[in-house]
């Protein structure tokens, strides 16, 4: 100990003196952790800096409104902003009641150490890890050949409708990619639900279902929401599970029903950056797209924080 | 506050008379799976009368009163043998819903626990879930449960602001409101006041004495003091086992084990 070791010069060392080794890993661990955070906001930066930089001067109304143009080296993204929105869209109709009504299962109702509660948290838990190319083929797989192969073969004669990819198909296999998100989101704010609510409501003569609906759950949205937003962030930036499913290459034309194809502005991105026939003249309208998706995922997050926020506050506190 | 209307003279004598029996339980025994939490008992609750539990903590009377309403059924390992009640019909057995009869056989926890609805949502739910439609029907008798539990008059400006902006008591008077709103003829009431102040204590204290006119009630407290003011009738636990149970008055100053006279003089627990 330092204490012991320094001899009395004037005042005697306080017996509270710090050990010097533990000081030099206090500043070790300090300067380690500092440096990573730096690296980190310094990458955020480069990229944001450089995409926010070139696409910035591309951001136009007119940008935003219209189709690519002349072999998509001019004009703007409308198709694919659309295509993105109704694909997010309808994948989240997709993903929220399942996700939700599964985790409720989980929670809720299922006996916790039975075999099938067991085996399902596992197939959530490997559900996240598949790689999302693998997504890609099974929703070709199932959605568009089976079940849109199906459908053609009872309601068409085997003409081509649903047997394509397709809107719907994309948006369902974006679903079930983003299906584990929910269910763990859903099933933490579940779980964060305090004991004595439930009992409360059951005390007073609820069913199980009575407690769920009307005290559990609404105490659980705003975690159901951050499950959502990150659903819908993830579900905005894959180009994978819908490169099979769904999206075109090209259309001039907005999707008019669910059998259409669409345009997608990650894939968007992905085919003017590399199948563009002059890759310097798209450079400018690629860091716009970019920007784009960039600030349409943000918007989303935001609007999803704020509902998120005012949830949270309706009765939070309630003190005058 | 108000001194309680009844002098302690009439109490007494209200006390020592006889009241029709609303609870009977007969060899009541309780298990957390292998580990037995209560040794089979038997006692007849009076109708509209108090009656305190008490006994070091861990005793079982907490587990006790959760099996009165089959609130212990929440505990999955939880097992429960003999025979309960309520009128004469038994609230364990085939074919009985414990739904309907927690709507019999109210509770009130000893940590207050509202909704985070509004004040006047807390008292409704029991009424909505119960199938009431009518909003004058549910205004009114949300009216009476806060009247009942003697918050009204503090609470009737501000009925659709939020229940967590009341004060503790006010709180656990609102639980009890709520409890009292769908109008049950049990209330059980799980240390009540145990994380009250004392003015707010002396509330509830008060409003139990109250209630003790139209409701049957059984408290577990862990306060000997509480348990000589407001109940009629104390049962004495120890280890999971009924060790006496009598009129209050005799409990607490002839108490016939020598037990229960260790426990109340102080001497353990």
């Amino acid at each position: 100990m330092t204490a012991n070791a320094a001899p009395a010069q004037g005042a005697p060392p306080s017996r509270f003196a710090r050990a010097g080794r533990n000081k030099v890993g206090d500043i070790a661990l300090t300067v380690a952790s500092g440096a990573a955070i730096l690296m980190v906001l310094l990458i955020l930066a480069v990229i944001l800096g450089d995409v926010v930089l070139h696409g910035a001067p591309r951001l136009s109304l007119k940008f935003f409104f219209t189709a690519p143009q002349q072999g998509m080296t001019e004009g703007g993204i409308f198709p694919a902003l659309i295509g993105t929105l109704a694909m997010v869209l309808l994948m989240t109709v997709a993903v929220v009641p399942v996700g939700v009504a599964t985790a409720i299962y989980l929670r809720e109702y299922a006996p916790p150490a039975s075999l099938l509660t067991r085996g399902v948290r596992i197939a959530v838990a490997n559900l996240a890890g598949v790689p999302s190319i693998v997504f890609g083929l099974f929703g070709l797989g199932f959605f568009v050949q089976f079940v849109g192969g199906g459908l053609d073969r009872v309601f068409h004669a085997g003409a081509r409708v649903w047997g394509q990819p397709a809107l719907l198909w994309a948006s369902l296999t974006m679903a079930v990619l983003t299906l584990p998100v929910v269910i763990v989101a859903t099933e933490e704010a579940l779980r964060a639900v305090p004991r004595e609510l439930r009992e409360a409501s059951l005390a007073l003569g609820a069913t199980k279902f009575q407690t769920v609906l009307y005290v559990v759950l609404p105490q659980a949205v705003p975690g159901i929401l951050t499950g959502t937003i990150l659903a819908v962030s993830r579900g905005a930036g894959e180009v994978a599970p819908i490169l099979f499913t769904g999206v075109a290459y090209f259309l001039p034309n907005l999707p008019r029903s669910l059998h259409d194809q669409f345009m997608h502005l990650g894939n968007h991105i992905y085919v003017l950056s590399t199948q563009s026939p002059d890759v310097d003249a798209t450079r400018p309208l690629l860091y716009g797209t970019v920007l784009a998706l960039l600030l349409l995922t943000f918007v989303l997050n935001l609007s999803a924080v704020v509902v998120r926020a005012k949830m949270r506050r309706r009765f939070a506190g309630g003190a005058q | 506050m108000s001194p309680p209307s009844v002098t302690s003279q009439d109490r007494n004598q209200d006390r020592n008379q006889d009241r029709p029996t609303k609870l009977a339980v007969r060899d009541l025994s309780v298990f957390y799976g292998e580990k037995r939490a209560l040794a089979p008992m038997t006692m007849d609750i009076p109708e509209k009368h108090v009656t305190a539990l008490i006994g070091p903590s861990g005793c079982g009377k907490s587990t006790y009163l959760r099996s009165l309403n089959r609130m212990n059924e929440l505990i999955p390992s939880c097992r429960v043998t003999g025979d309960v009640r309520l009128d004469g019909e038994p609230i364990y057995g085939p074919g009985i819903d414990p739904v309907v009869v927690r709507r019999r056989i109210g509770m009130v926890f000893q940590r207050s626990n509202p909704f985070p609805k509004s004040i006047f949502e807390n008292v409704a739910y029991g009424l909505r879930i119960g199938g009431m439609k009518s909003r004058e029907d549910i205004a009114g008798r949300v009216e009476r449960a806060l009247s009942q539990a003697a918050l009204w008059s503090e609470v009737k400006e501000r009925l659709q602001d939020s229940a967590l902006g009341l004060s503790g008591g006010q709180q656990q008077r609102l639980c009890i409101a709520r409890a009292l709103a769908v109008e049950p003829e049990v209330l059980l009431m799980d240390e009540p006041a145990s994380a009250l102040d004392p003015i707010a204590t002396a509330h509830i204290e008060e409003l139990i004495d109250e209630l003790s006119h139209d409701y049957t009630v059984v408290i577990v407290t862990h306060n000997m003091q509480q348990a000589a003011r407001v109940s009629d009738w104390t049962a004495f636990f120890y280890m999971g086992e009924l060790v006496e149970y009598d009129r209050t008055n005799n409990i607490f100053t002839k108490p016939s084990k020598s037990k229960t006279e260790d426990y109340i003089t102080g001497r353990f627990g």
